[in-house]
């Protein structure tokens, strides 16, 4: 994804979300406790601690809502790797949060079967009704987030919205305003 | 089940039959609905038969290239003293595929099943089944289908009480299309980023960690434990009695411009004429059907006229300048610019190519570019012939065919819809009504 990444997508991708000074706040350790008991079994179900990697990803970002610098680093640490792999790991796929993003992280598909549907309005009226100034910049009151994605694999139910871990679909311009009143 | 809408008298309903019956997801009513019986003589039988059996049903891939199942496990050699792996592919990101989600959602443990009788046909211990990340409740059900199969002595090291070792683990993917690529998935499930592998060796010789491994669709795995019920013979009379090499159901997703969007199960061969407009309900009020891609995004474009004559099996839609690719039928009627679709089919490539090969990375988003600006009005006439250069660069050059999939729509678009492209570069109006419907 990288390169191509930057040079087509950028803009629309959660790499470019405006971050501040986050990184600041000491890091509190993930992996104790039941975390740790979690990732404990999930690794005897691979042959190597790398194939953990993905799930204590996961894991991290359930905790935290996005993956910082310490937080691959104790990734790094636990599974016995280096912080500039983990680190090339996250970068390449997209759902891991490298920042903080709106407290509602919303993704669009415009992909060409949604948006033969209409999906690209459905865009226009999240970014409306949040008041968002851009896709990828979160709204001023830290509530949303809006990024456009390709295909989530239901484009039968156009247009699909997912708003963090939950699905909605059959989405219209229409239906944008009572989709956000629903969201608290 | 011409999923969510009542099923069609026309449709074969065997993977499908229970969606949205919300008893079949739990163990007890999955048993109740014969589930499991299949595994259970499965682990009774050698892998060698059970091989035997899918090889003479005609089962074939169900995730875009149909490769003959029962040859694809034959490579495998139990015994071997390696370990081996299965791999379930539920990374379903094609644009236009939305069926593996549907049978996750709705009968979670007839893929648990079919990927238990999968692995010890194999001979692997361990099937991982590799979920994209976006597929939320597709997880869920699945990861609680596995706790449900574990808790009653199903999975584990005395599976169903035979004494033999299956286990099932469901990863949790991460949003990346190249990872339904085989080799990129494999090395996503080892941790890795997703980049395809160089073939050879293939994965039943050196796959996931190194090991031979075997890899498929959820569909494909799913449809397993009804041959072994039913028998290979009944699984081949789904089909055009004039084709044998292509057999069974097949589930196809439908989207885009046209009435009922939906998943359907229709029996290989099936007339695709009568798939749009009696089963799908055709075109949206005051429209027609302008391009039909059949097999997913990466398949090549159809006019209607072609749609309208193809069997809906591997080699019907080959023979109507397409594939039947993954099964998810885009239709694009005539409200829409054609141009603008392919120029955002290629967006989604070159976003999705993961950069390795030169052709691809840059191939991508030189197509995407100049598509954009065709679109915009800013095209010239050399543009076609330049972007036919590229897509011809970008065909069978590259570790994976994503590349190639990038260059099919320009060059199906450019062959069968030239027009189109000629009307945005000399800034006239497209062949294109004026939409009522937004
Ligand atoms: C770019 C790319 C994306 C793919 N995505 C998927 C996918 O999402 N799901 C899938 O089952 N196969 C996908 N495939 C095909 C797989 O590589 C592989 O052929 C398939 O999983 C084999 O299973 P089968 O023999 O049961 O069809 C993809 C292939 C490529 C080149
Ligand atoms: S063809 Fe594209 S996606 Fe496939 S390996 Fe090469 S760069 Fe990656
Ligand atoms: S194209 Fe939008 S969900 Fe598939």
């Amino acid at each position: 994804m990288s390169a191509a990444r930057t040079e087509m997508g950028g803009e629309r991708g959660p790499s470019d979300l405006q971050h501040g000074l986050h990184e600041a706040t000491p890091h509190v350790p993930v992996f104790t406790g039941a975390r740790r008991a979690e990732l404990d079994e999930l690794l005897t179900r691979y042959p190597t601690k790398m194939a953990a990697l993905l799930p204590a990803l996961w894991i991290v970002q359930e905790e935290r809502g996005w993956v910082s610098s310490d937080a691959m680093a104790e990734v790094a640490q636990v599974l016995e790797l280096t912080p500039a792999y983990v680190k090339g790991v996250v970068s390449f796929y997209t759902m891991y949060h490298q920042h903080p993003v709106g407290r509602h992280f919303i993704q669009v598909c415009t992909t060409s079967p949604c948006n033969v549907c209409g999906a690209e309005d459905v865009v226009n009226a999240l970014l409306k009704h949040t008041g968002c100034e851009e896709l990828g910049v979160t709204s001023a009151d830290g509530r949303y987030t809006v990024i456009e994605v390709e295909c989530l694999g239901a484009c039968g139910f156009a247009t699909p919205v997912m708003v963090n871990e939950q699905f909605i679909e059959s989405v219209t311009p229409e239906t944008v305003p009572a989709l956000l009143a629903s969201l608290r | 089940m011409g999923f969510p809408h009542t099923p069609h008298e026309r449709e074969s309903l065997v993977l499908s039959q229970h969606f949205g019956d919300q008893e079949a997801i739990g163990l007890e009513g999955w048993r109740k609905r014969g589930g499991y019986v299949a595994l259970q003589k499965a682990l009774t039988m050698t892998p060698a038969e059970i091989v035997a059996i899918v090889k003479e049903s005609g089962l074939r891939g169900r995730g875009g290239a149909g490769f003959p199942t029962g040859v694809k496990w034959s490579f495998m050699k139990p015994g071997d003293g390696k370990p081996h792996y299965l791999c379930c592919n539920a990374d379903e990101s094609e644009p236009g595929t939305f069926k593996d989600r549907e049978i996750m959602r709705w009968t979670p443990h007839s893929l648990v099943e079919g990927c238990a009788i999968g692995a010890y046909a194999i001979g692997a211990d361990v099937a991982y089944i590799y979920i994209r990340g976006e597929y939320t409740e597709a997880l869920d059900k699945m990861n609680a289908a596995c706790k449900e199969a574990y808790a009653a002595g199903i999975l584990g090291t005395n599976a169903m009480g035979t004494g033999k070792t299956v286990h099932v683990y469901v990863h949790k993917g991460a949003g990346a299309y190249i990872c339904g690529e085989e080799t990129a998935l494999m090395n996503s499930l080892e941790g890795r980023r997703g980049n395809p592998r160089i073939k050879p060796p293939f994965p039943a010789v050196a796959g996931l960690f190194g090991q031979p491994t075997t890899i498929n669709n959820v569909e494909t795995l799913v449809a397993v434990p009804h041959i072994l019920n039913n028998g290979a013979e009944w699984y081949k009379k789904f089909g055009r009695a004039d084709n044998p090499k292509s057999t069974g159901t097949k589930l196809f997703s439908v989207c885009g411009n046209i009435q009922r969007p939906g998943n359907y199960e229709v029996a290989m061969g099936f007339p695709f004429k009568d798939f749009l407009y009696d089963l799908c309900g055709g075109p949206l009020p005051g429209r027609q059907f302008r391009a039909i891609i059949p097999g997913g995004i990466s398949v090549p474009i159809q006019t209607r006229e072609e749609a309208e004559n193809s069997p809906m099996d591997y080699e019907g839609f080959v023979a109507n300048g397409t594939m039947l690719g993954s099964g998810g039928v885009i239709v694009i009627d005539d409200a829409q610019n054609l141009v603008k679709q392919i120029a955002r089919a290629a967006r989604f490539f070159a976003h999705e190519s993961c950069a390795q090969c030169t052709q691809c990375r840059e191939g991508t988003a030189w197509t995407t570019k100049i598509l954009e600006r065709i679109v915009a009005g800013e095209g010239s006439a050399e543009d076609l012939d330049t972007l036919l250069e590229i897509a011809e660069n970008m065909t069978g050059k590259t570790i994976c065919v994503l590349s190639d999939s990038c260059a099919t729509p320009v060059i199906s678009g450019l062959q069968k819809f030239r027009g189109d492209f000629e009307a945005l570069i000399k800034k006239k109006k497209v062949h294109m009504v004026p939409a009522q419907v937004a």
